[in-house]
């Protein structure tokens, strides 16, 4: 009876100490070892981040020429104003717009320099004598008698960060300080909306978090027609000759791209990388057949059969690209002697004067006419050197258009100096990063707030260290881009937009985040049961024995005492 | 009475050709896309599945027909019947029986093939999570203003689409994936079809906006194949896909066909199955959308109004340019093969023909000479 009691006790400490092993031990261990890595995200950071209140200032200088201001009103003079503007876009952005504003009359070297015959001189040498940092304005408030500006015009804006403006008539007889600051006060919020951000493109910059009504169609347009904010370009120049039997061309490109495109592109270096290269295509045909005009006696393209010609010659493009940057494309097309010379008509049947269009977010094409430049008893093929000026100057108006610098009509009254050798005024510059930093801070902060959401929902998915790290220095270079705007330093601003901008958007296209770990509840079970199912009904039935025997004991034992 | 019907006739004319003249204006702003691309999958493999194969390069031909360059779409096939050994006709895929139309041509571009395709890889596409070295013709660049076509085919079941016959995409995880895409506004409109047995059950789940959804059959229902070609001895094509076809053979890059006609193709008496749709989650009416807002690639144009006028003459490139001699590598080395030295083989452990054929040996030693001896082995 002895050893049965034994072998029994011996079955009751191996089933137990079973199930101890199990509990204590394998669970822990099932537990660790099914779970997946994740490494810590500030998230407290990220949800801050998602509640966007940018502040972007604008420095503004003010300078009253002579004949502007009384002596009174000079004394009181150099001033400083601070003016605030609260815009709310939704409920989780908001702007406010601040513009430090600074009065002071002019030195006896800018009043030497507003004495040249014509703006344009005025402000070549205005800029000589000192250069505005990146995102400040310089007002010069020149007076009516003036003869700077011709009759019509109140305001000229120049190729750098200047422009001047007219005095109105009623400031001509003594008012206070005040008047004349009120008075100014609107014209000089209009000079900023031209030459600084203005309230719709900043909205326009913000696409990307709020997903606003369609405004004018104008609006709609410019925000289809540029391209995204993107590290690098990649732009391709590309001579279509569909008939070299007659035409042997030759084009310049190298030069011309060394003399007309790389100034713009080093003035944009802040923005993005440029790589270029071109191509010649031979026998490269437009998709549609062109029809002749008797009364021009030329071919025309016109306007509807535009959209079709890019398809069939894109497929004969090829790329170079060996990155993900989009890619720009400019077309030069020389007509076949048969069908030349060939004009672009628009919606009103009038030539085109450039001879050129553009596709939105694609690049140009221009259509360059070579008839003219031999006679009817040339002998083929004829060899054509292209005007590099001429082309250049049209790739360079659309290469423009496409980088999303602006070309709305400037308001009334209003001259704007005509673009400078490299194609882009500092002003323009400016406005451009205004709206890319703008741009870059709200996809940085949509992209990790959507990145944190995801990674929150879906359990499953393994964090790596650095992917915690791409994200921790993404929220970082958010939060100091945020500052730099607030301060007015738009040079760093960008930079840190851009950084912010890469390190998030490595975060979220890490290849380590696909999420196949979807298991669907009845799923685990079937995987689960036939593990642990076979091992745990012997442990659990010997546990449950166990527990009725000691209840029969005390049960047997109560029935002693009694 | 004359004068008022010739008045009527004249406001009409007007209204007309007012209508008309907005249509124009009107058509770069309705649709709001500016590229389009197209994901073509087939996700069977087997010689039998041909028709999976021919559905995809069908489609594949009509997107091209219409305008969307090869460097915009991105076509997975899982497995290759040009080239298959059972195929009689090589190097061609027929999808109308007495081999009247070869899909395959010369310039099909097969962007992931055979193996290649599997649910990780069509996933890793669609939410862009690529590996740095993937080329570009394998990535979906598209943007917040692209129109996406994304064509699924293959054997599916209640909720689930199966890829390569060993592994299944979900209605869940295909639904996460397109909400993956809108969170970084990697599409503006997007159109899926799906060709398989009760496909209705894969756009069920979908959430995210601006999504419009057609699939062959509904839950319960099976997808039927269409004809079967006798000399190639396999169904060709699918009934659907067929249809759906024909129907895109009447449309051209100028087509104003919009989405209404496309949910009426094949009808129940053609196809067998019911064709569902799905167009809640889409803002615009499909009444408003062309067939060519996603099947083609109409670009919108702008005519270049300014010129900047530049006066600088060009100064010459300075420095003369570095002509580099390339030269191919010796292709075949005859020298350096001819005197090789025969390499070190490394020592591998035994392989298991030469294992089973010991253990062979020795079974047969201890069964003739008795069990004894296996004791002191074990």
């Amino acid at each position: 009876l002895a050893l049965k009691l034994n072998v029994l006790k011996r079955g009751q400490l191996a089933a137990l100490s079973i199930a101890a092993v199990v509990i204590i031990v394998g669970v822990p261990l099932w537990w660790r070892t099914t779970e997946t890595y994740r490494a810590w995200l500030p998230v407290n950071q990220i949800n801050e981040l998602a509640n966007l209140q940018l502040q972007l200032s604008a420095d503004v200088e003010v300078v009253f020429a002579r004949g502007t201001v009384t002596p009174e009103q000079q004394k009181k003079v150099p001033l400083t104003q601070t003016q605030d503007e609260e815009h709310t876009v939704d409920e989780d952005t908001a702007l406010r717009y601040r513009y430090e504003t600074k009065y002071r009359t002019a030195t006896i070297m800018e009043e030497d320099a507003l004495n040249q015959p014509t703006a344009a001189e005025a402000d070549l040498s205005l800029h000589t004598l000192s250069e505005s940092p990146c995102g400040s304005l310089v007002v010069y408030v020149i007076p009516e008698s003036s003869t700077l500006l011709p009759e019509d015009v109140d305001v000229y804006i120049g190729q750098r960060r200047t422009a001047l403006l007219r005095i109105g008539a009623q400031m001509r007889v003594g008012r206070t300080l005040e008047q004349l600051l009120a008075h100014l006060e609107p014209r000089i919020k209009q000079v900023l909306q031209v030459m600084s951000f203005s309230h719709t493109d900043i909205t326009a910059a913000l696409s990307d978090r709020v997903r606003l009504s369609p405004g004018n169609k104008e609006s709609i347009a410019d925000s289809m027609r540029a391209f995204k904010s993107s590290p690098g370009y990649e732009i391709t120049f590309s001579l279509l000759n569909p008939d070299p039997k007659s035409h042997r061309v030759h084009w310049d490109i190298e030069g011309a791209v060394q003399t007309y495109i790389q100034p713009l592109l080093t003035k944009l270096a802040p923005l993005a990388n440029f790589s270029i290269d071109s191509q010649t295509l031979y026998y490269a045909m437009l998709g549609v057949n062109p029809r002749y005009d008797s009364s021009r006696s030329a071919y025309t393209l016109n306007s509807d059969s535009l959209a079709h010609v890019i398809n069939p010659v894109e497929a004969r493009l090829g790329s170079n690209a060996a990155s993900s940057n989009p890619v720009l494309n400019f077309l030069l097309y020389v007509p076949d002697a048969h069908h030349s010379p060939l004009h672009i008509h628009d919606h009103k049947k009038q030539e085109v004067l450039s001879n050129a269009f553009h596709s939105p977010r694609w690049g140009g094409i221009m259509v360059y006419n070579v008839n003219g430049f031999y006679g009817p008893e040339a002998v083929f093929p004829v060899d054509i050197n292209i005007n590099m000026a001429k082309v250049m100057g049209v790739f360079l108006a659309q290469l423009r258009l496409l980088l999303g610098v602006q070309s709305s009509a400037p308001p009334p009254g209003f001259l704007v100096a005509p673009c400078s050798s490299t194609g882009l005024a500092d002003w323009e510059l400016d406005r451009l990063m205004w709206s890319r930093t703008v741009e870059n801070v709200a996809t940085a902060t949509t992209t990790i707030t959507s990145l944190a959401q995801l990674l929150d929902q879906i359990g499953n998915i393994v964090i790596n260290d650095n992917i915690a790290q791409q994200v921790s220095s993404a929220v970082t270079s958010l939060q100091l881009a945020v500052a730099e705007l607030e301060a007015g330093n738009l040079g760093f601003a960008l930079q840190y937009s851009k950084e912010a901008i890469l390190a998030s958007e490595r975060a979220f296209f890490d290849p380590s985040l696909l999420h196949l770990l979807y298991f669907p509840d009845d799923q685990k079970f079937a995987i689960y049961i036939p593990l642990f199912l076979p091992m745990c009904v012997p442990i659990l039935l010997s546990l449950l024995k166990i527990v009725s025997e000691a209840r029969q004991k005390r049960r047997e034992r109560q029935a002693k005492k009694d | 009475i004359y004068l008022f019907t010739y008045f009527f006739f004249l406001l009409l004319y007007i209204a007309f050709m007012l209508f008309i003249v907005f249509d124009n204006a009107g058509q770069f702003f309705s649709s709001g896309h500016t590229n389009n691309w197209a994901v073509l999958v087939c996700t069977s493999r087997f010689w039998f599945n041909y028709r999976h194969v021919a559905n995809t390069l069908s489609v594949y031909r009509s997107v091209k027909r219409l305008g969307i360059p090869d460097s915009h779409i991105v076509l997975m096939l899982a497995d290759d019947m040009a080239c298959n050994h059972r195929n009689p006709k090589p190097a061609t895929v027929f999808s109308h029986k007495n081999m009247e139309l070869n899909v395959y041509g010369d310039d099909v571009e097969v962007d992931y093939r055979g193996y290649e395709v599997t649910v990780e890889n069509f996933l890793r596409v669609l939410t862009g999570r690529l590996p740095p070295s993937t080329p570009r013709s394998k990535r979906l660049l598209s943007d917040d203003r692209s129109n996406i076509l994304i064509y699924l085919t293959g054997h599916g079941g209640n909720g689930f689409l199966k890829f390569q016959d060993s592994e299944e995409i979900s209605n869940v995880e295909l639904a996460d994936a397109f909400e993956q895409m809108w969170q970084k506004r990697r599409y503006n409109e997007l159109l899926f079809i799906i060709d398989t047995c009760q496909g209705a059950s894969m756009y069920e789940r979908f959430y995210s906006p601006n999504l419009m959804a057609l699939a062959s059959s509904q839950v319960g229902e099976d997808s039927l194949s269409h004809q079967p070609d006798l000399a190639i001895g396999v169904h060709l094509m699918d009934r659907y896909t067929f249809y759906l076809l024909e129907f895109l053979e009447d449309i051209h890059p100028a087509s104003k066909t919009n989405m209404n006609d496309l949910f009426k193709v094949c009808p129940k008496s053609q196809c067998v199955s019911t064709p569902g749709h799905r167009t809640d989650l889409f803002l615009r009416d499909p009444g408003s959308v062309l067939i060519t807002d996603f099947f083609g690639s109409v670009r919108k144009v702008e005519i270049t109004m300014e010129t900047i006028n530049l006066t600088d003459p060009i100064n010459p490139v300075n420095g003369e340019l570095q002509i580099r001699k390339y030269s191919y590598v010796d292709q075949l080395p005859v020298s350096e093969i001819i005197h090789q030295k025969p390499k070190q083989k490394d020592w591998h452990p035994p392989d298991g023909f030469i294992l089973g054929l010991w253990t062979l040996i020795l079974l047969v030693f201890f069964k003739l000479y008795g069990m004894k001896h296996l004791k002191h082995i074990f």
